[in-house]
């Protein structure tokens, strides 16, 4: 078994091409992550840039409402460029820099990620481009402009799918032809080593500091953690600094799109089988002949057919929970929410909002949970106007 | 002697690729028996997948069309198996990991063996990961045919040691396709390769005309064209055989120069 395993999962299965390069990469992260300078400077951007740390938020009204748990909310949304995706780029564009290289490429789904590295990309002096795929771009318009002001230029894919996976392919397709000045800035725990285990360091702030932060207020660990799950970054940076607590039950939520029942769906680990693609072993969507399945989410950012292999041991471990919340649920969890505690979500992150309802009135009121909001829904707005039948011009 | 080791026994070796089952498997037949003809000496024959990450747009239409047509591993076997009553030329697969570790590793390889597949090609599988399934290729007698990159400076070495059947030496970083200009220092390479192996090379990634081949047959063992074969079965399916023909001939020719 090679590098970059978690059990069976994971591994580096990646054109020879880019080998000299992800070894380099991983060498020059075992490096600096031990640098205190470098240390110090992620920190610096991270607390004074990013605007960390993220609030640990008591829903009160959520949580008399569910009559439960109290719920919290880590508030990763309220980090600039609004999700918790600008953790793993400040990282790894930082890294890209004293590695010396001059460009950085990206995908995105939602946008969120492609407006992070964007950002991260203008504060550093980076060129950027970032993959996305026309059915994003469409849904996603004003990310893609927003991209455009960072000065980053946006590539529409119109091969596959046109989503993510078809993103992710274009920008690896991109990275092999130019590796030489050129970083990928992966946007989640996946692809080939080291990029989940790298990705995982930069978003355990979430967790590192919910843990902090729920110790001071209630004085003990939460019964549960929830995320939602799409590639599993936001999910893996709450998870981390709780693996070892064994009385604390992690949730990810994935997207059910129409059920489970159609084919309209993105959850990898309620339906999909283990193989090889986009650089790792782990879960799949795939069909009878192992081809990549087309899947869908109302949700951009967990529109994909793979799941990070982390999650995938932590999974077939049973150390981790996997439950399907479908597009209705998740739209619904996202009105709740705004109404409820004056917070509009990433429809992503509602989708861990939706678990949270069903699973608070199951739990003692002195016991506590925490969902972490990934991200914020002001690009959701228009969308979900259409869903609910009101056609809004962005 | 293996099929392979034959094929590449006088030198300037023409491999020549085609996506199985574009635009069906009957006419995958048709178009490798011409380029046999014409004097092929060893053929890829890809095995569609949906996501075709090391492929250029040329390939990945081809990979989309062969799907569309129903094409799955079994249909190739299939293909695999009527060529082996007209032909002995070595017949090598190329695919991505997925499907074959869907169709379960042992399954595979046994029915490569039965079918008469002589080697296989997966580029996300580097050198790093081969132990996935080199002992189950290596028991069915399936050579897995290494992948050497610009790029693999300290890596050669080790890459070309532990090499079976030939070594796929890409001539240039990014996807396939069809390029005008091969910079990279193959010679250099090759000469690298050489020192520590007799397991014949053969360059391929961006090689169509036959001023490439022919200089590209005075570096290495063997020349591997695919983008451009596959573009001229994309112009036109009906009359892609005998245009085919011509072309093998044309590049073989210019390779035995």
């Amino acid at each position: 078994m090679t590098r970059g395993r978690f059990g069976v999962f994971g591994g580096q299965y990646i054109p020879e091409t880019l080998m000299n390069e992800l070894i380099d990469l991983e060498t020059a992260y075992e490096h600096y992550k031990q640098d205190a300078t470098f240390r110090a400077e992620l920190k610096g951007l991270l607390d004074n840039y990013a605007g960390r740390p993220s609030l640990l938020y008591f829903a009160k009204h959520m949580t008399e409402d569910l009559g439960g748990a109290k719920v919290y909310l880590k508030r990763e949304d309220l980090n600039h460029t609004g999700s918790h995706k600008i953790n793993n780029v400040l990282g790894q564009t930082l890294l890209a820099q004293k590695r010396g290289k001059t460009r950085v490429i990206a995908e995105t789904g939602a946008g969120q990620h492609g407006v992070a590295a964007a950002t991260a990309a203008a504060l550093l002096g980076m060129e950027c481009e970032v993959f996305m795929g026309r059915e994003d771009t469409e849904r996603q318009a004003l990310n893609v402009y927003r991209m455009e002001l960072l000065g980053a230029r946006v590539h529409t894919v119109t091969s596959g799918t046109q989503t993510l996976k078809d993103a992710v392919n274009e920008a690896m397709r991109e990275w092999v032809s130019r590796v030489e000045d050129t970083h990928y800035v992966l946007g989640s725990v996946m692809g080939p080593h080291p990029f989940p285990t790298m990705v995982r360091d930069f978003q355990a702030v979430i967790g590192a500091e919910a843990r902090e932060q729920i110790l001071a207020a209630e004085g003990a660990l939460p019964a549960a953690v929830l995320a939602c799950v799409g590639g599993g970054s936001n999910a893996i940076g709450l998870f981390y600094n709780f693996i070892d607590d064994a009385g604390v039950q992690l949730i990810g939520c994935e997207a059910a799109g129409l059920g489970l029942d159609t084919p309209q769906h993105a959850a990898t680990i309620a339906k999909g089988e283990v193989g090889v693609f986009h650089g790792m072993k782990s879960y799949f969507c795939q069909d009878e002949h192992g081809q990549i399945a087309p899947v869908y989410s109302i949700s951009a950012g967990l529109d994909y057919p793979g799941i990070g292999p982390e999650h995938a041991q932590l999974h077939a471990t049973g150390r981790a929970t996997y439950v399907p919340v479908t597009d209705d649920e998740a739209v619904d969890a996202f009105e709740y929410l705004a109404r409820c505690e004056g917070i509009i979500a990433a429809i992503e992150s509602a989708h861990a909002v939706a678990h949270a309802r069903v699973l608070a009135p199951t739990l003692p009121r002195e016991s506590s949970i925490i969902v972490c909001l990934s991200g914020r829904g002001d690009k959701d707005v228009a969308a979900i106007a259409r869903y609910t039948g009101r056609e809004i011009n962005e | 002697m293996s099929r392979i080791a034959e094929a590449f026994e006088q030198g300037s070796t023409f491999v020549g690729f085609v996506t199985g089952g574009d635009p069906s498997i009957a006419r995958s037949e048709e178009y490798i028996l011409a380029m046999i003809d014409a004097g092929a000496d060893l053929i890829e024959i890809g095995i569609p997948f949906s996501d075709p990450v090391a492929e250029g747009p040329v390939i990945q239409e081809a990979n989309l069309r062969a799907l569309a047509a129903g094409t799955t591993v079994d249909t190739l076997f299939d293909l695999v198996r009527s060529l082996r009553e007209k032909t002995e030329v070595p017949l090598v697969f190329l695919t991505y990991l997925n499907p074959v570790h869907h169709y379960g590793y042992e399954r595979f390889f046994a029915a490569c063996q039965e079918a008469g597949v002589d080697g296989i090609i997966i580029p996300d599988l580097p050198y790093d990961e081969k132990d996935e399934l080199a002992g189950v290729a290596a028991t069915h007698e399936v050579a897995l045919i290494s992948l050497i990159a610009p790029t693999s400076e300290g890596r050669i070495r080790a890459i070309a040691r532990d090499a079976t059947g030939f070594i796929y030496l890409v001539s240039s970083l990014g996807v396939t396709g069809v390029r005008t200009n091969i910079s990279t220092d193959l010679e250099a390479i090759v000469k690298t390769i050489r020192e520590v192996t007799e397991v014949p090379v053969a360059i391929g990634f961006g090689v169509h005309t036959p001023e490439q081949a022919q200089t590209l047959a005075q570096v290495a063992d063997g020349v591997i064209v695919g983008s451009a074969i596959v573009k001229i079965i994309a112009a036109d399916p009906d009359t892609a055989s005998s245009k085919l023909h011509r072309y093998v001939s044309e590049l073989k020719r210019a390779m035995m120069r």
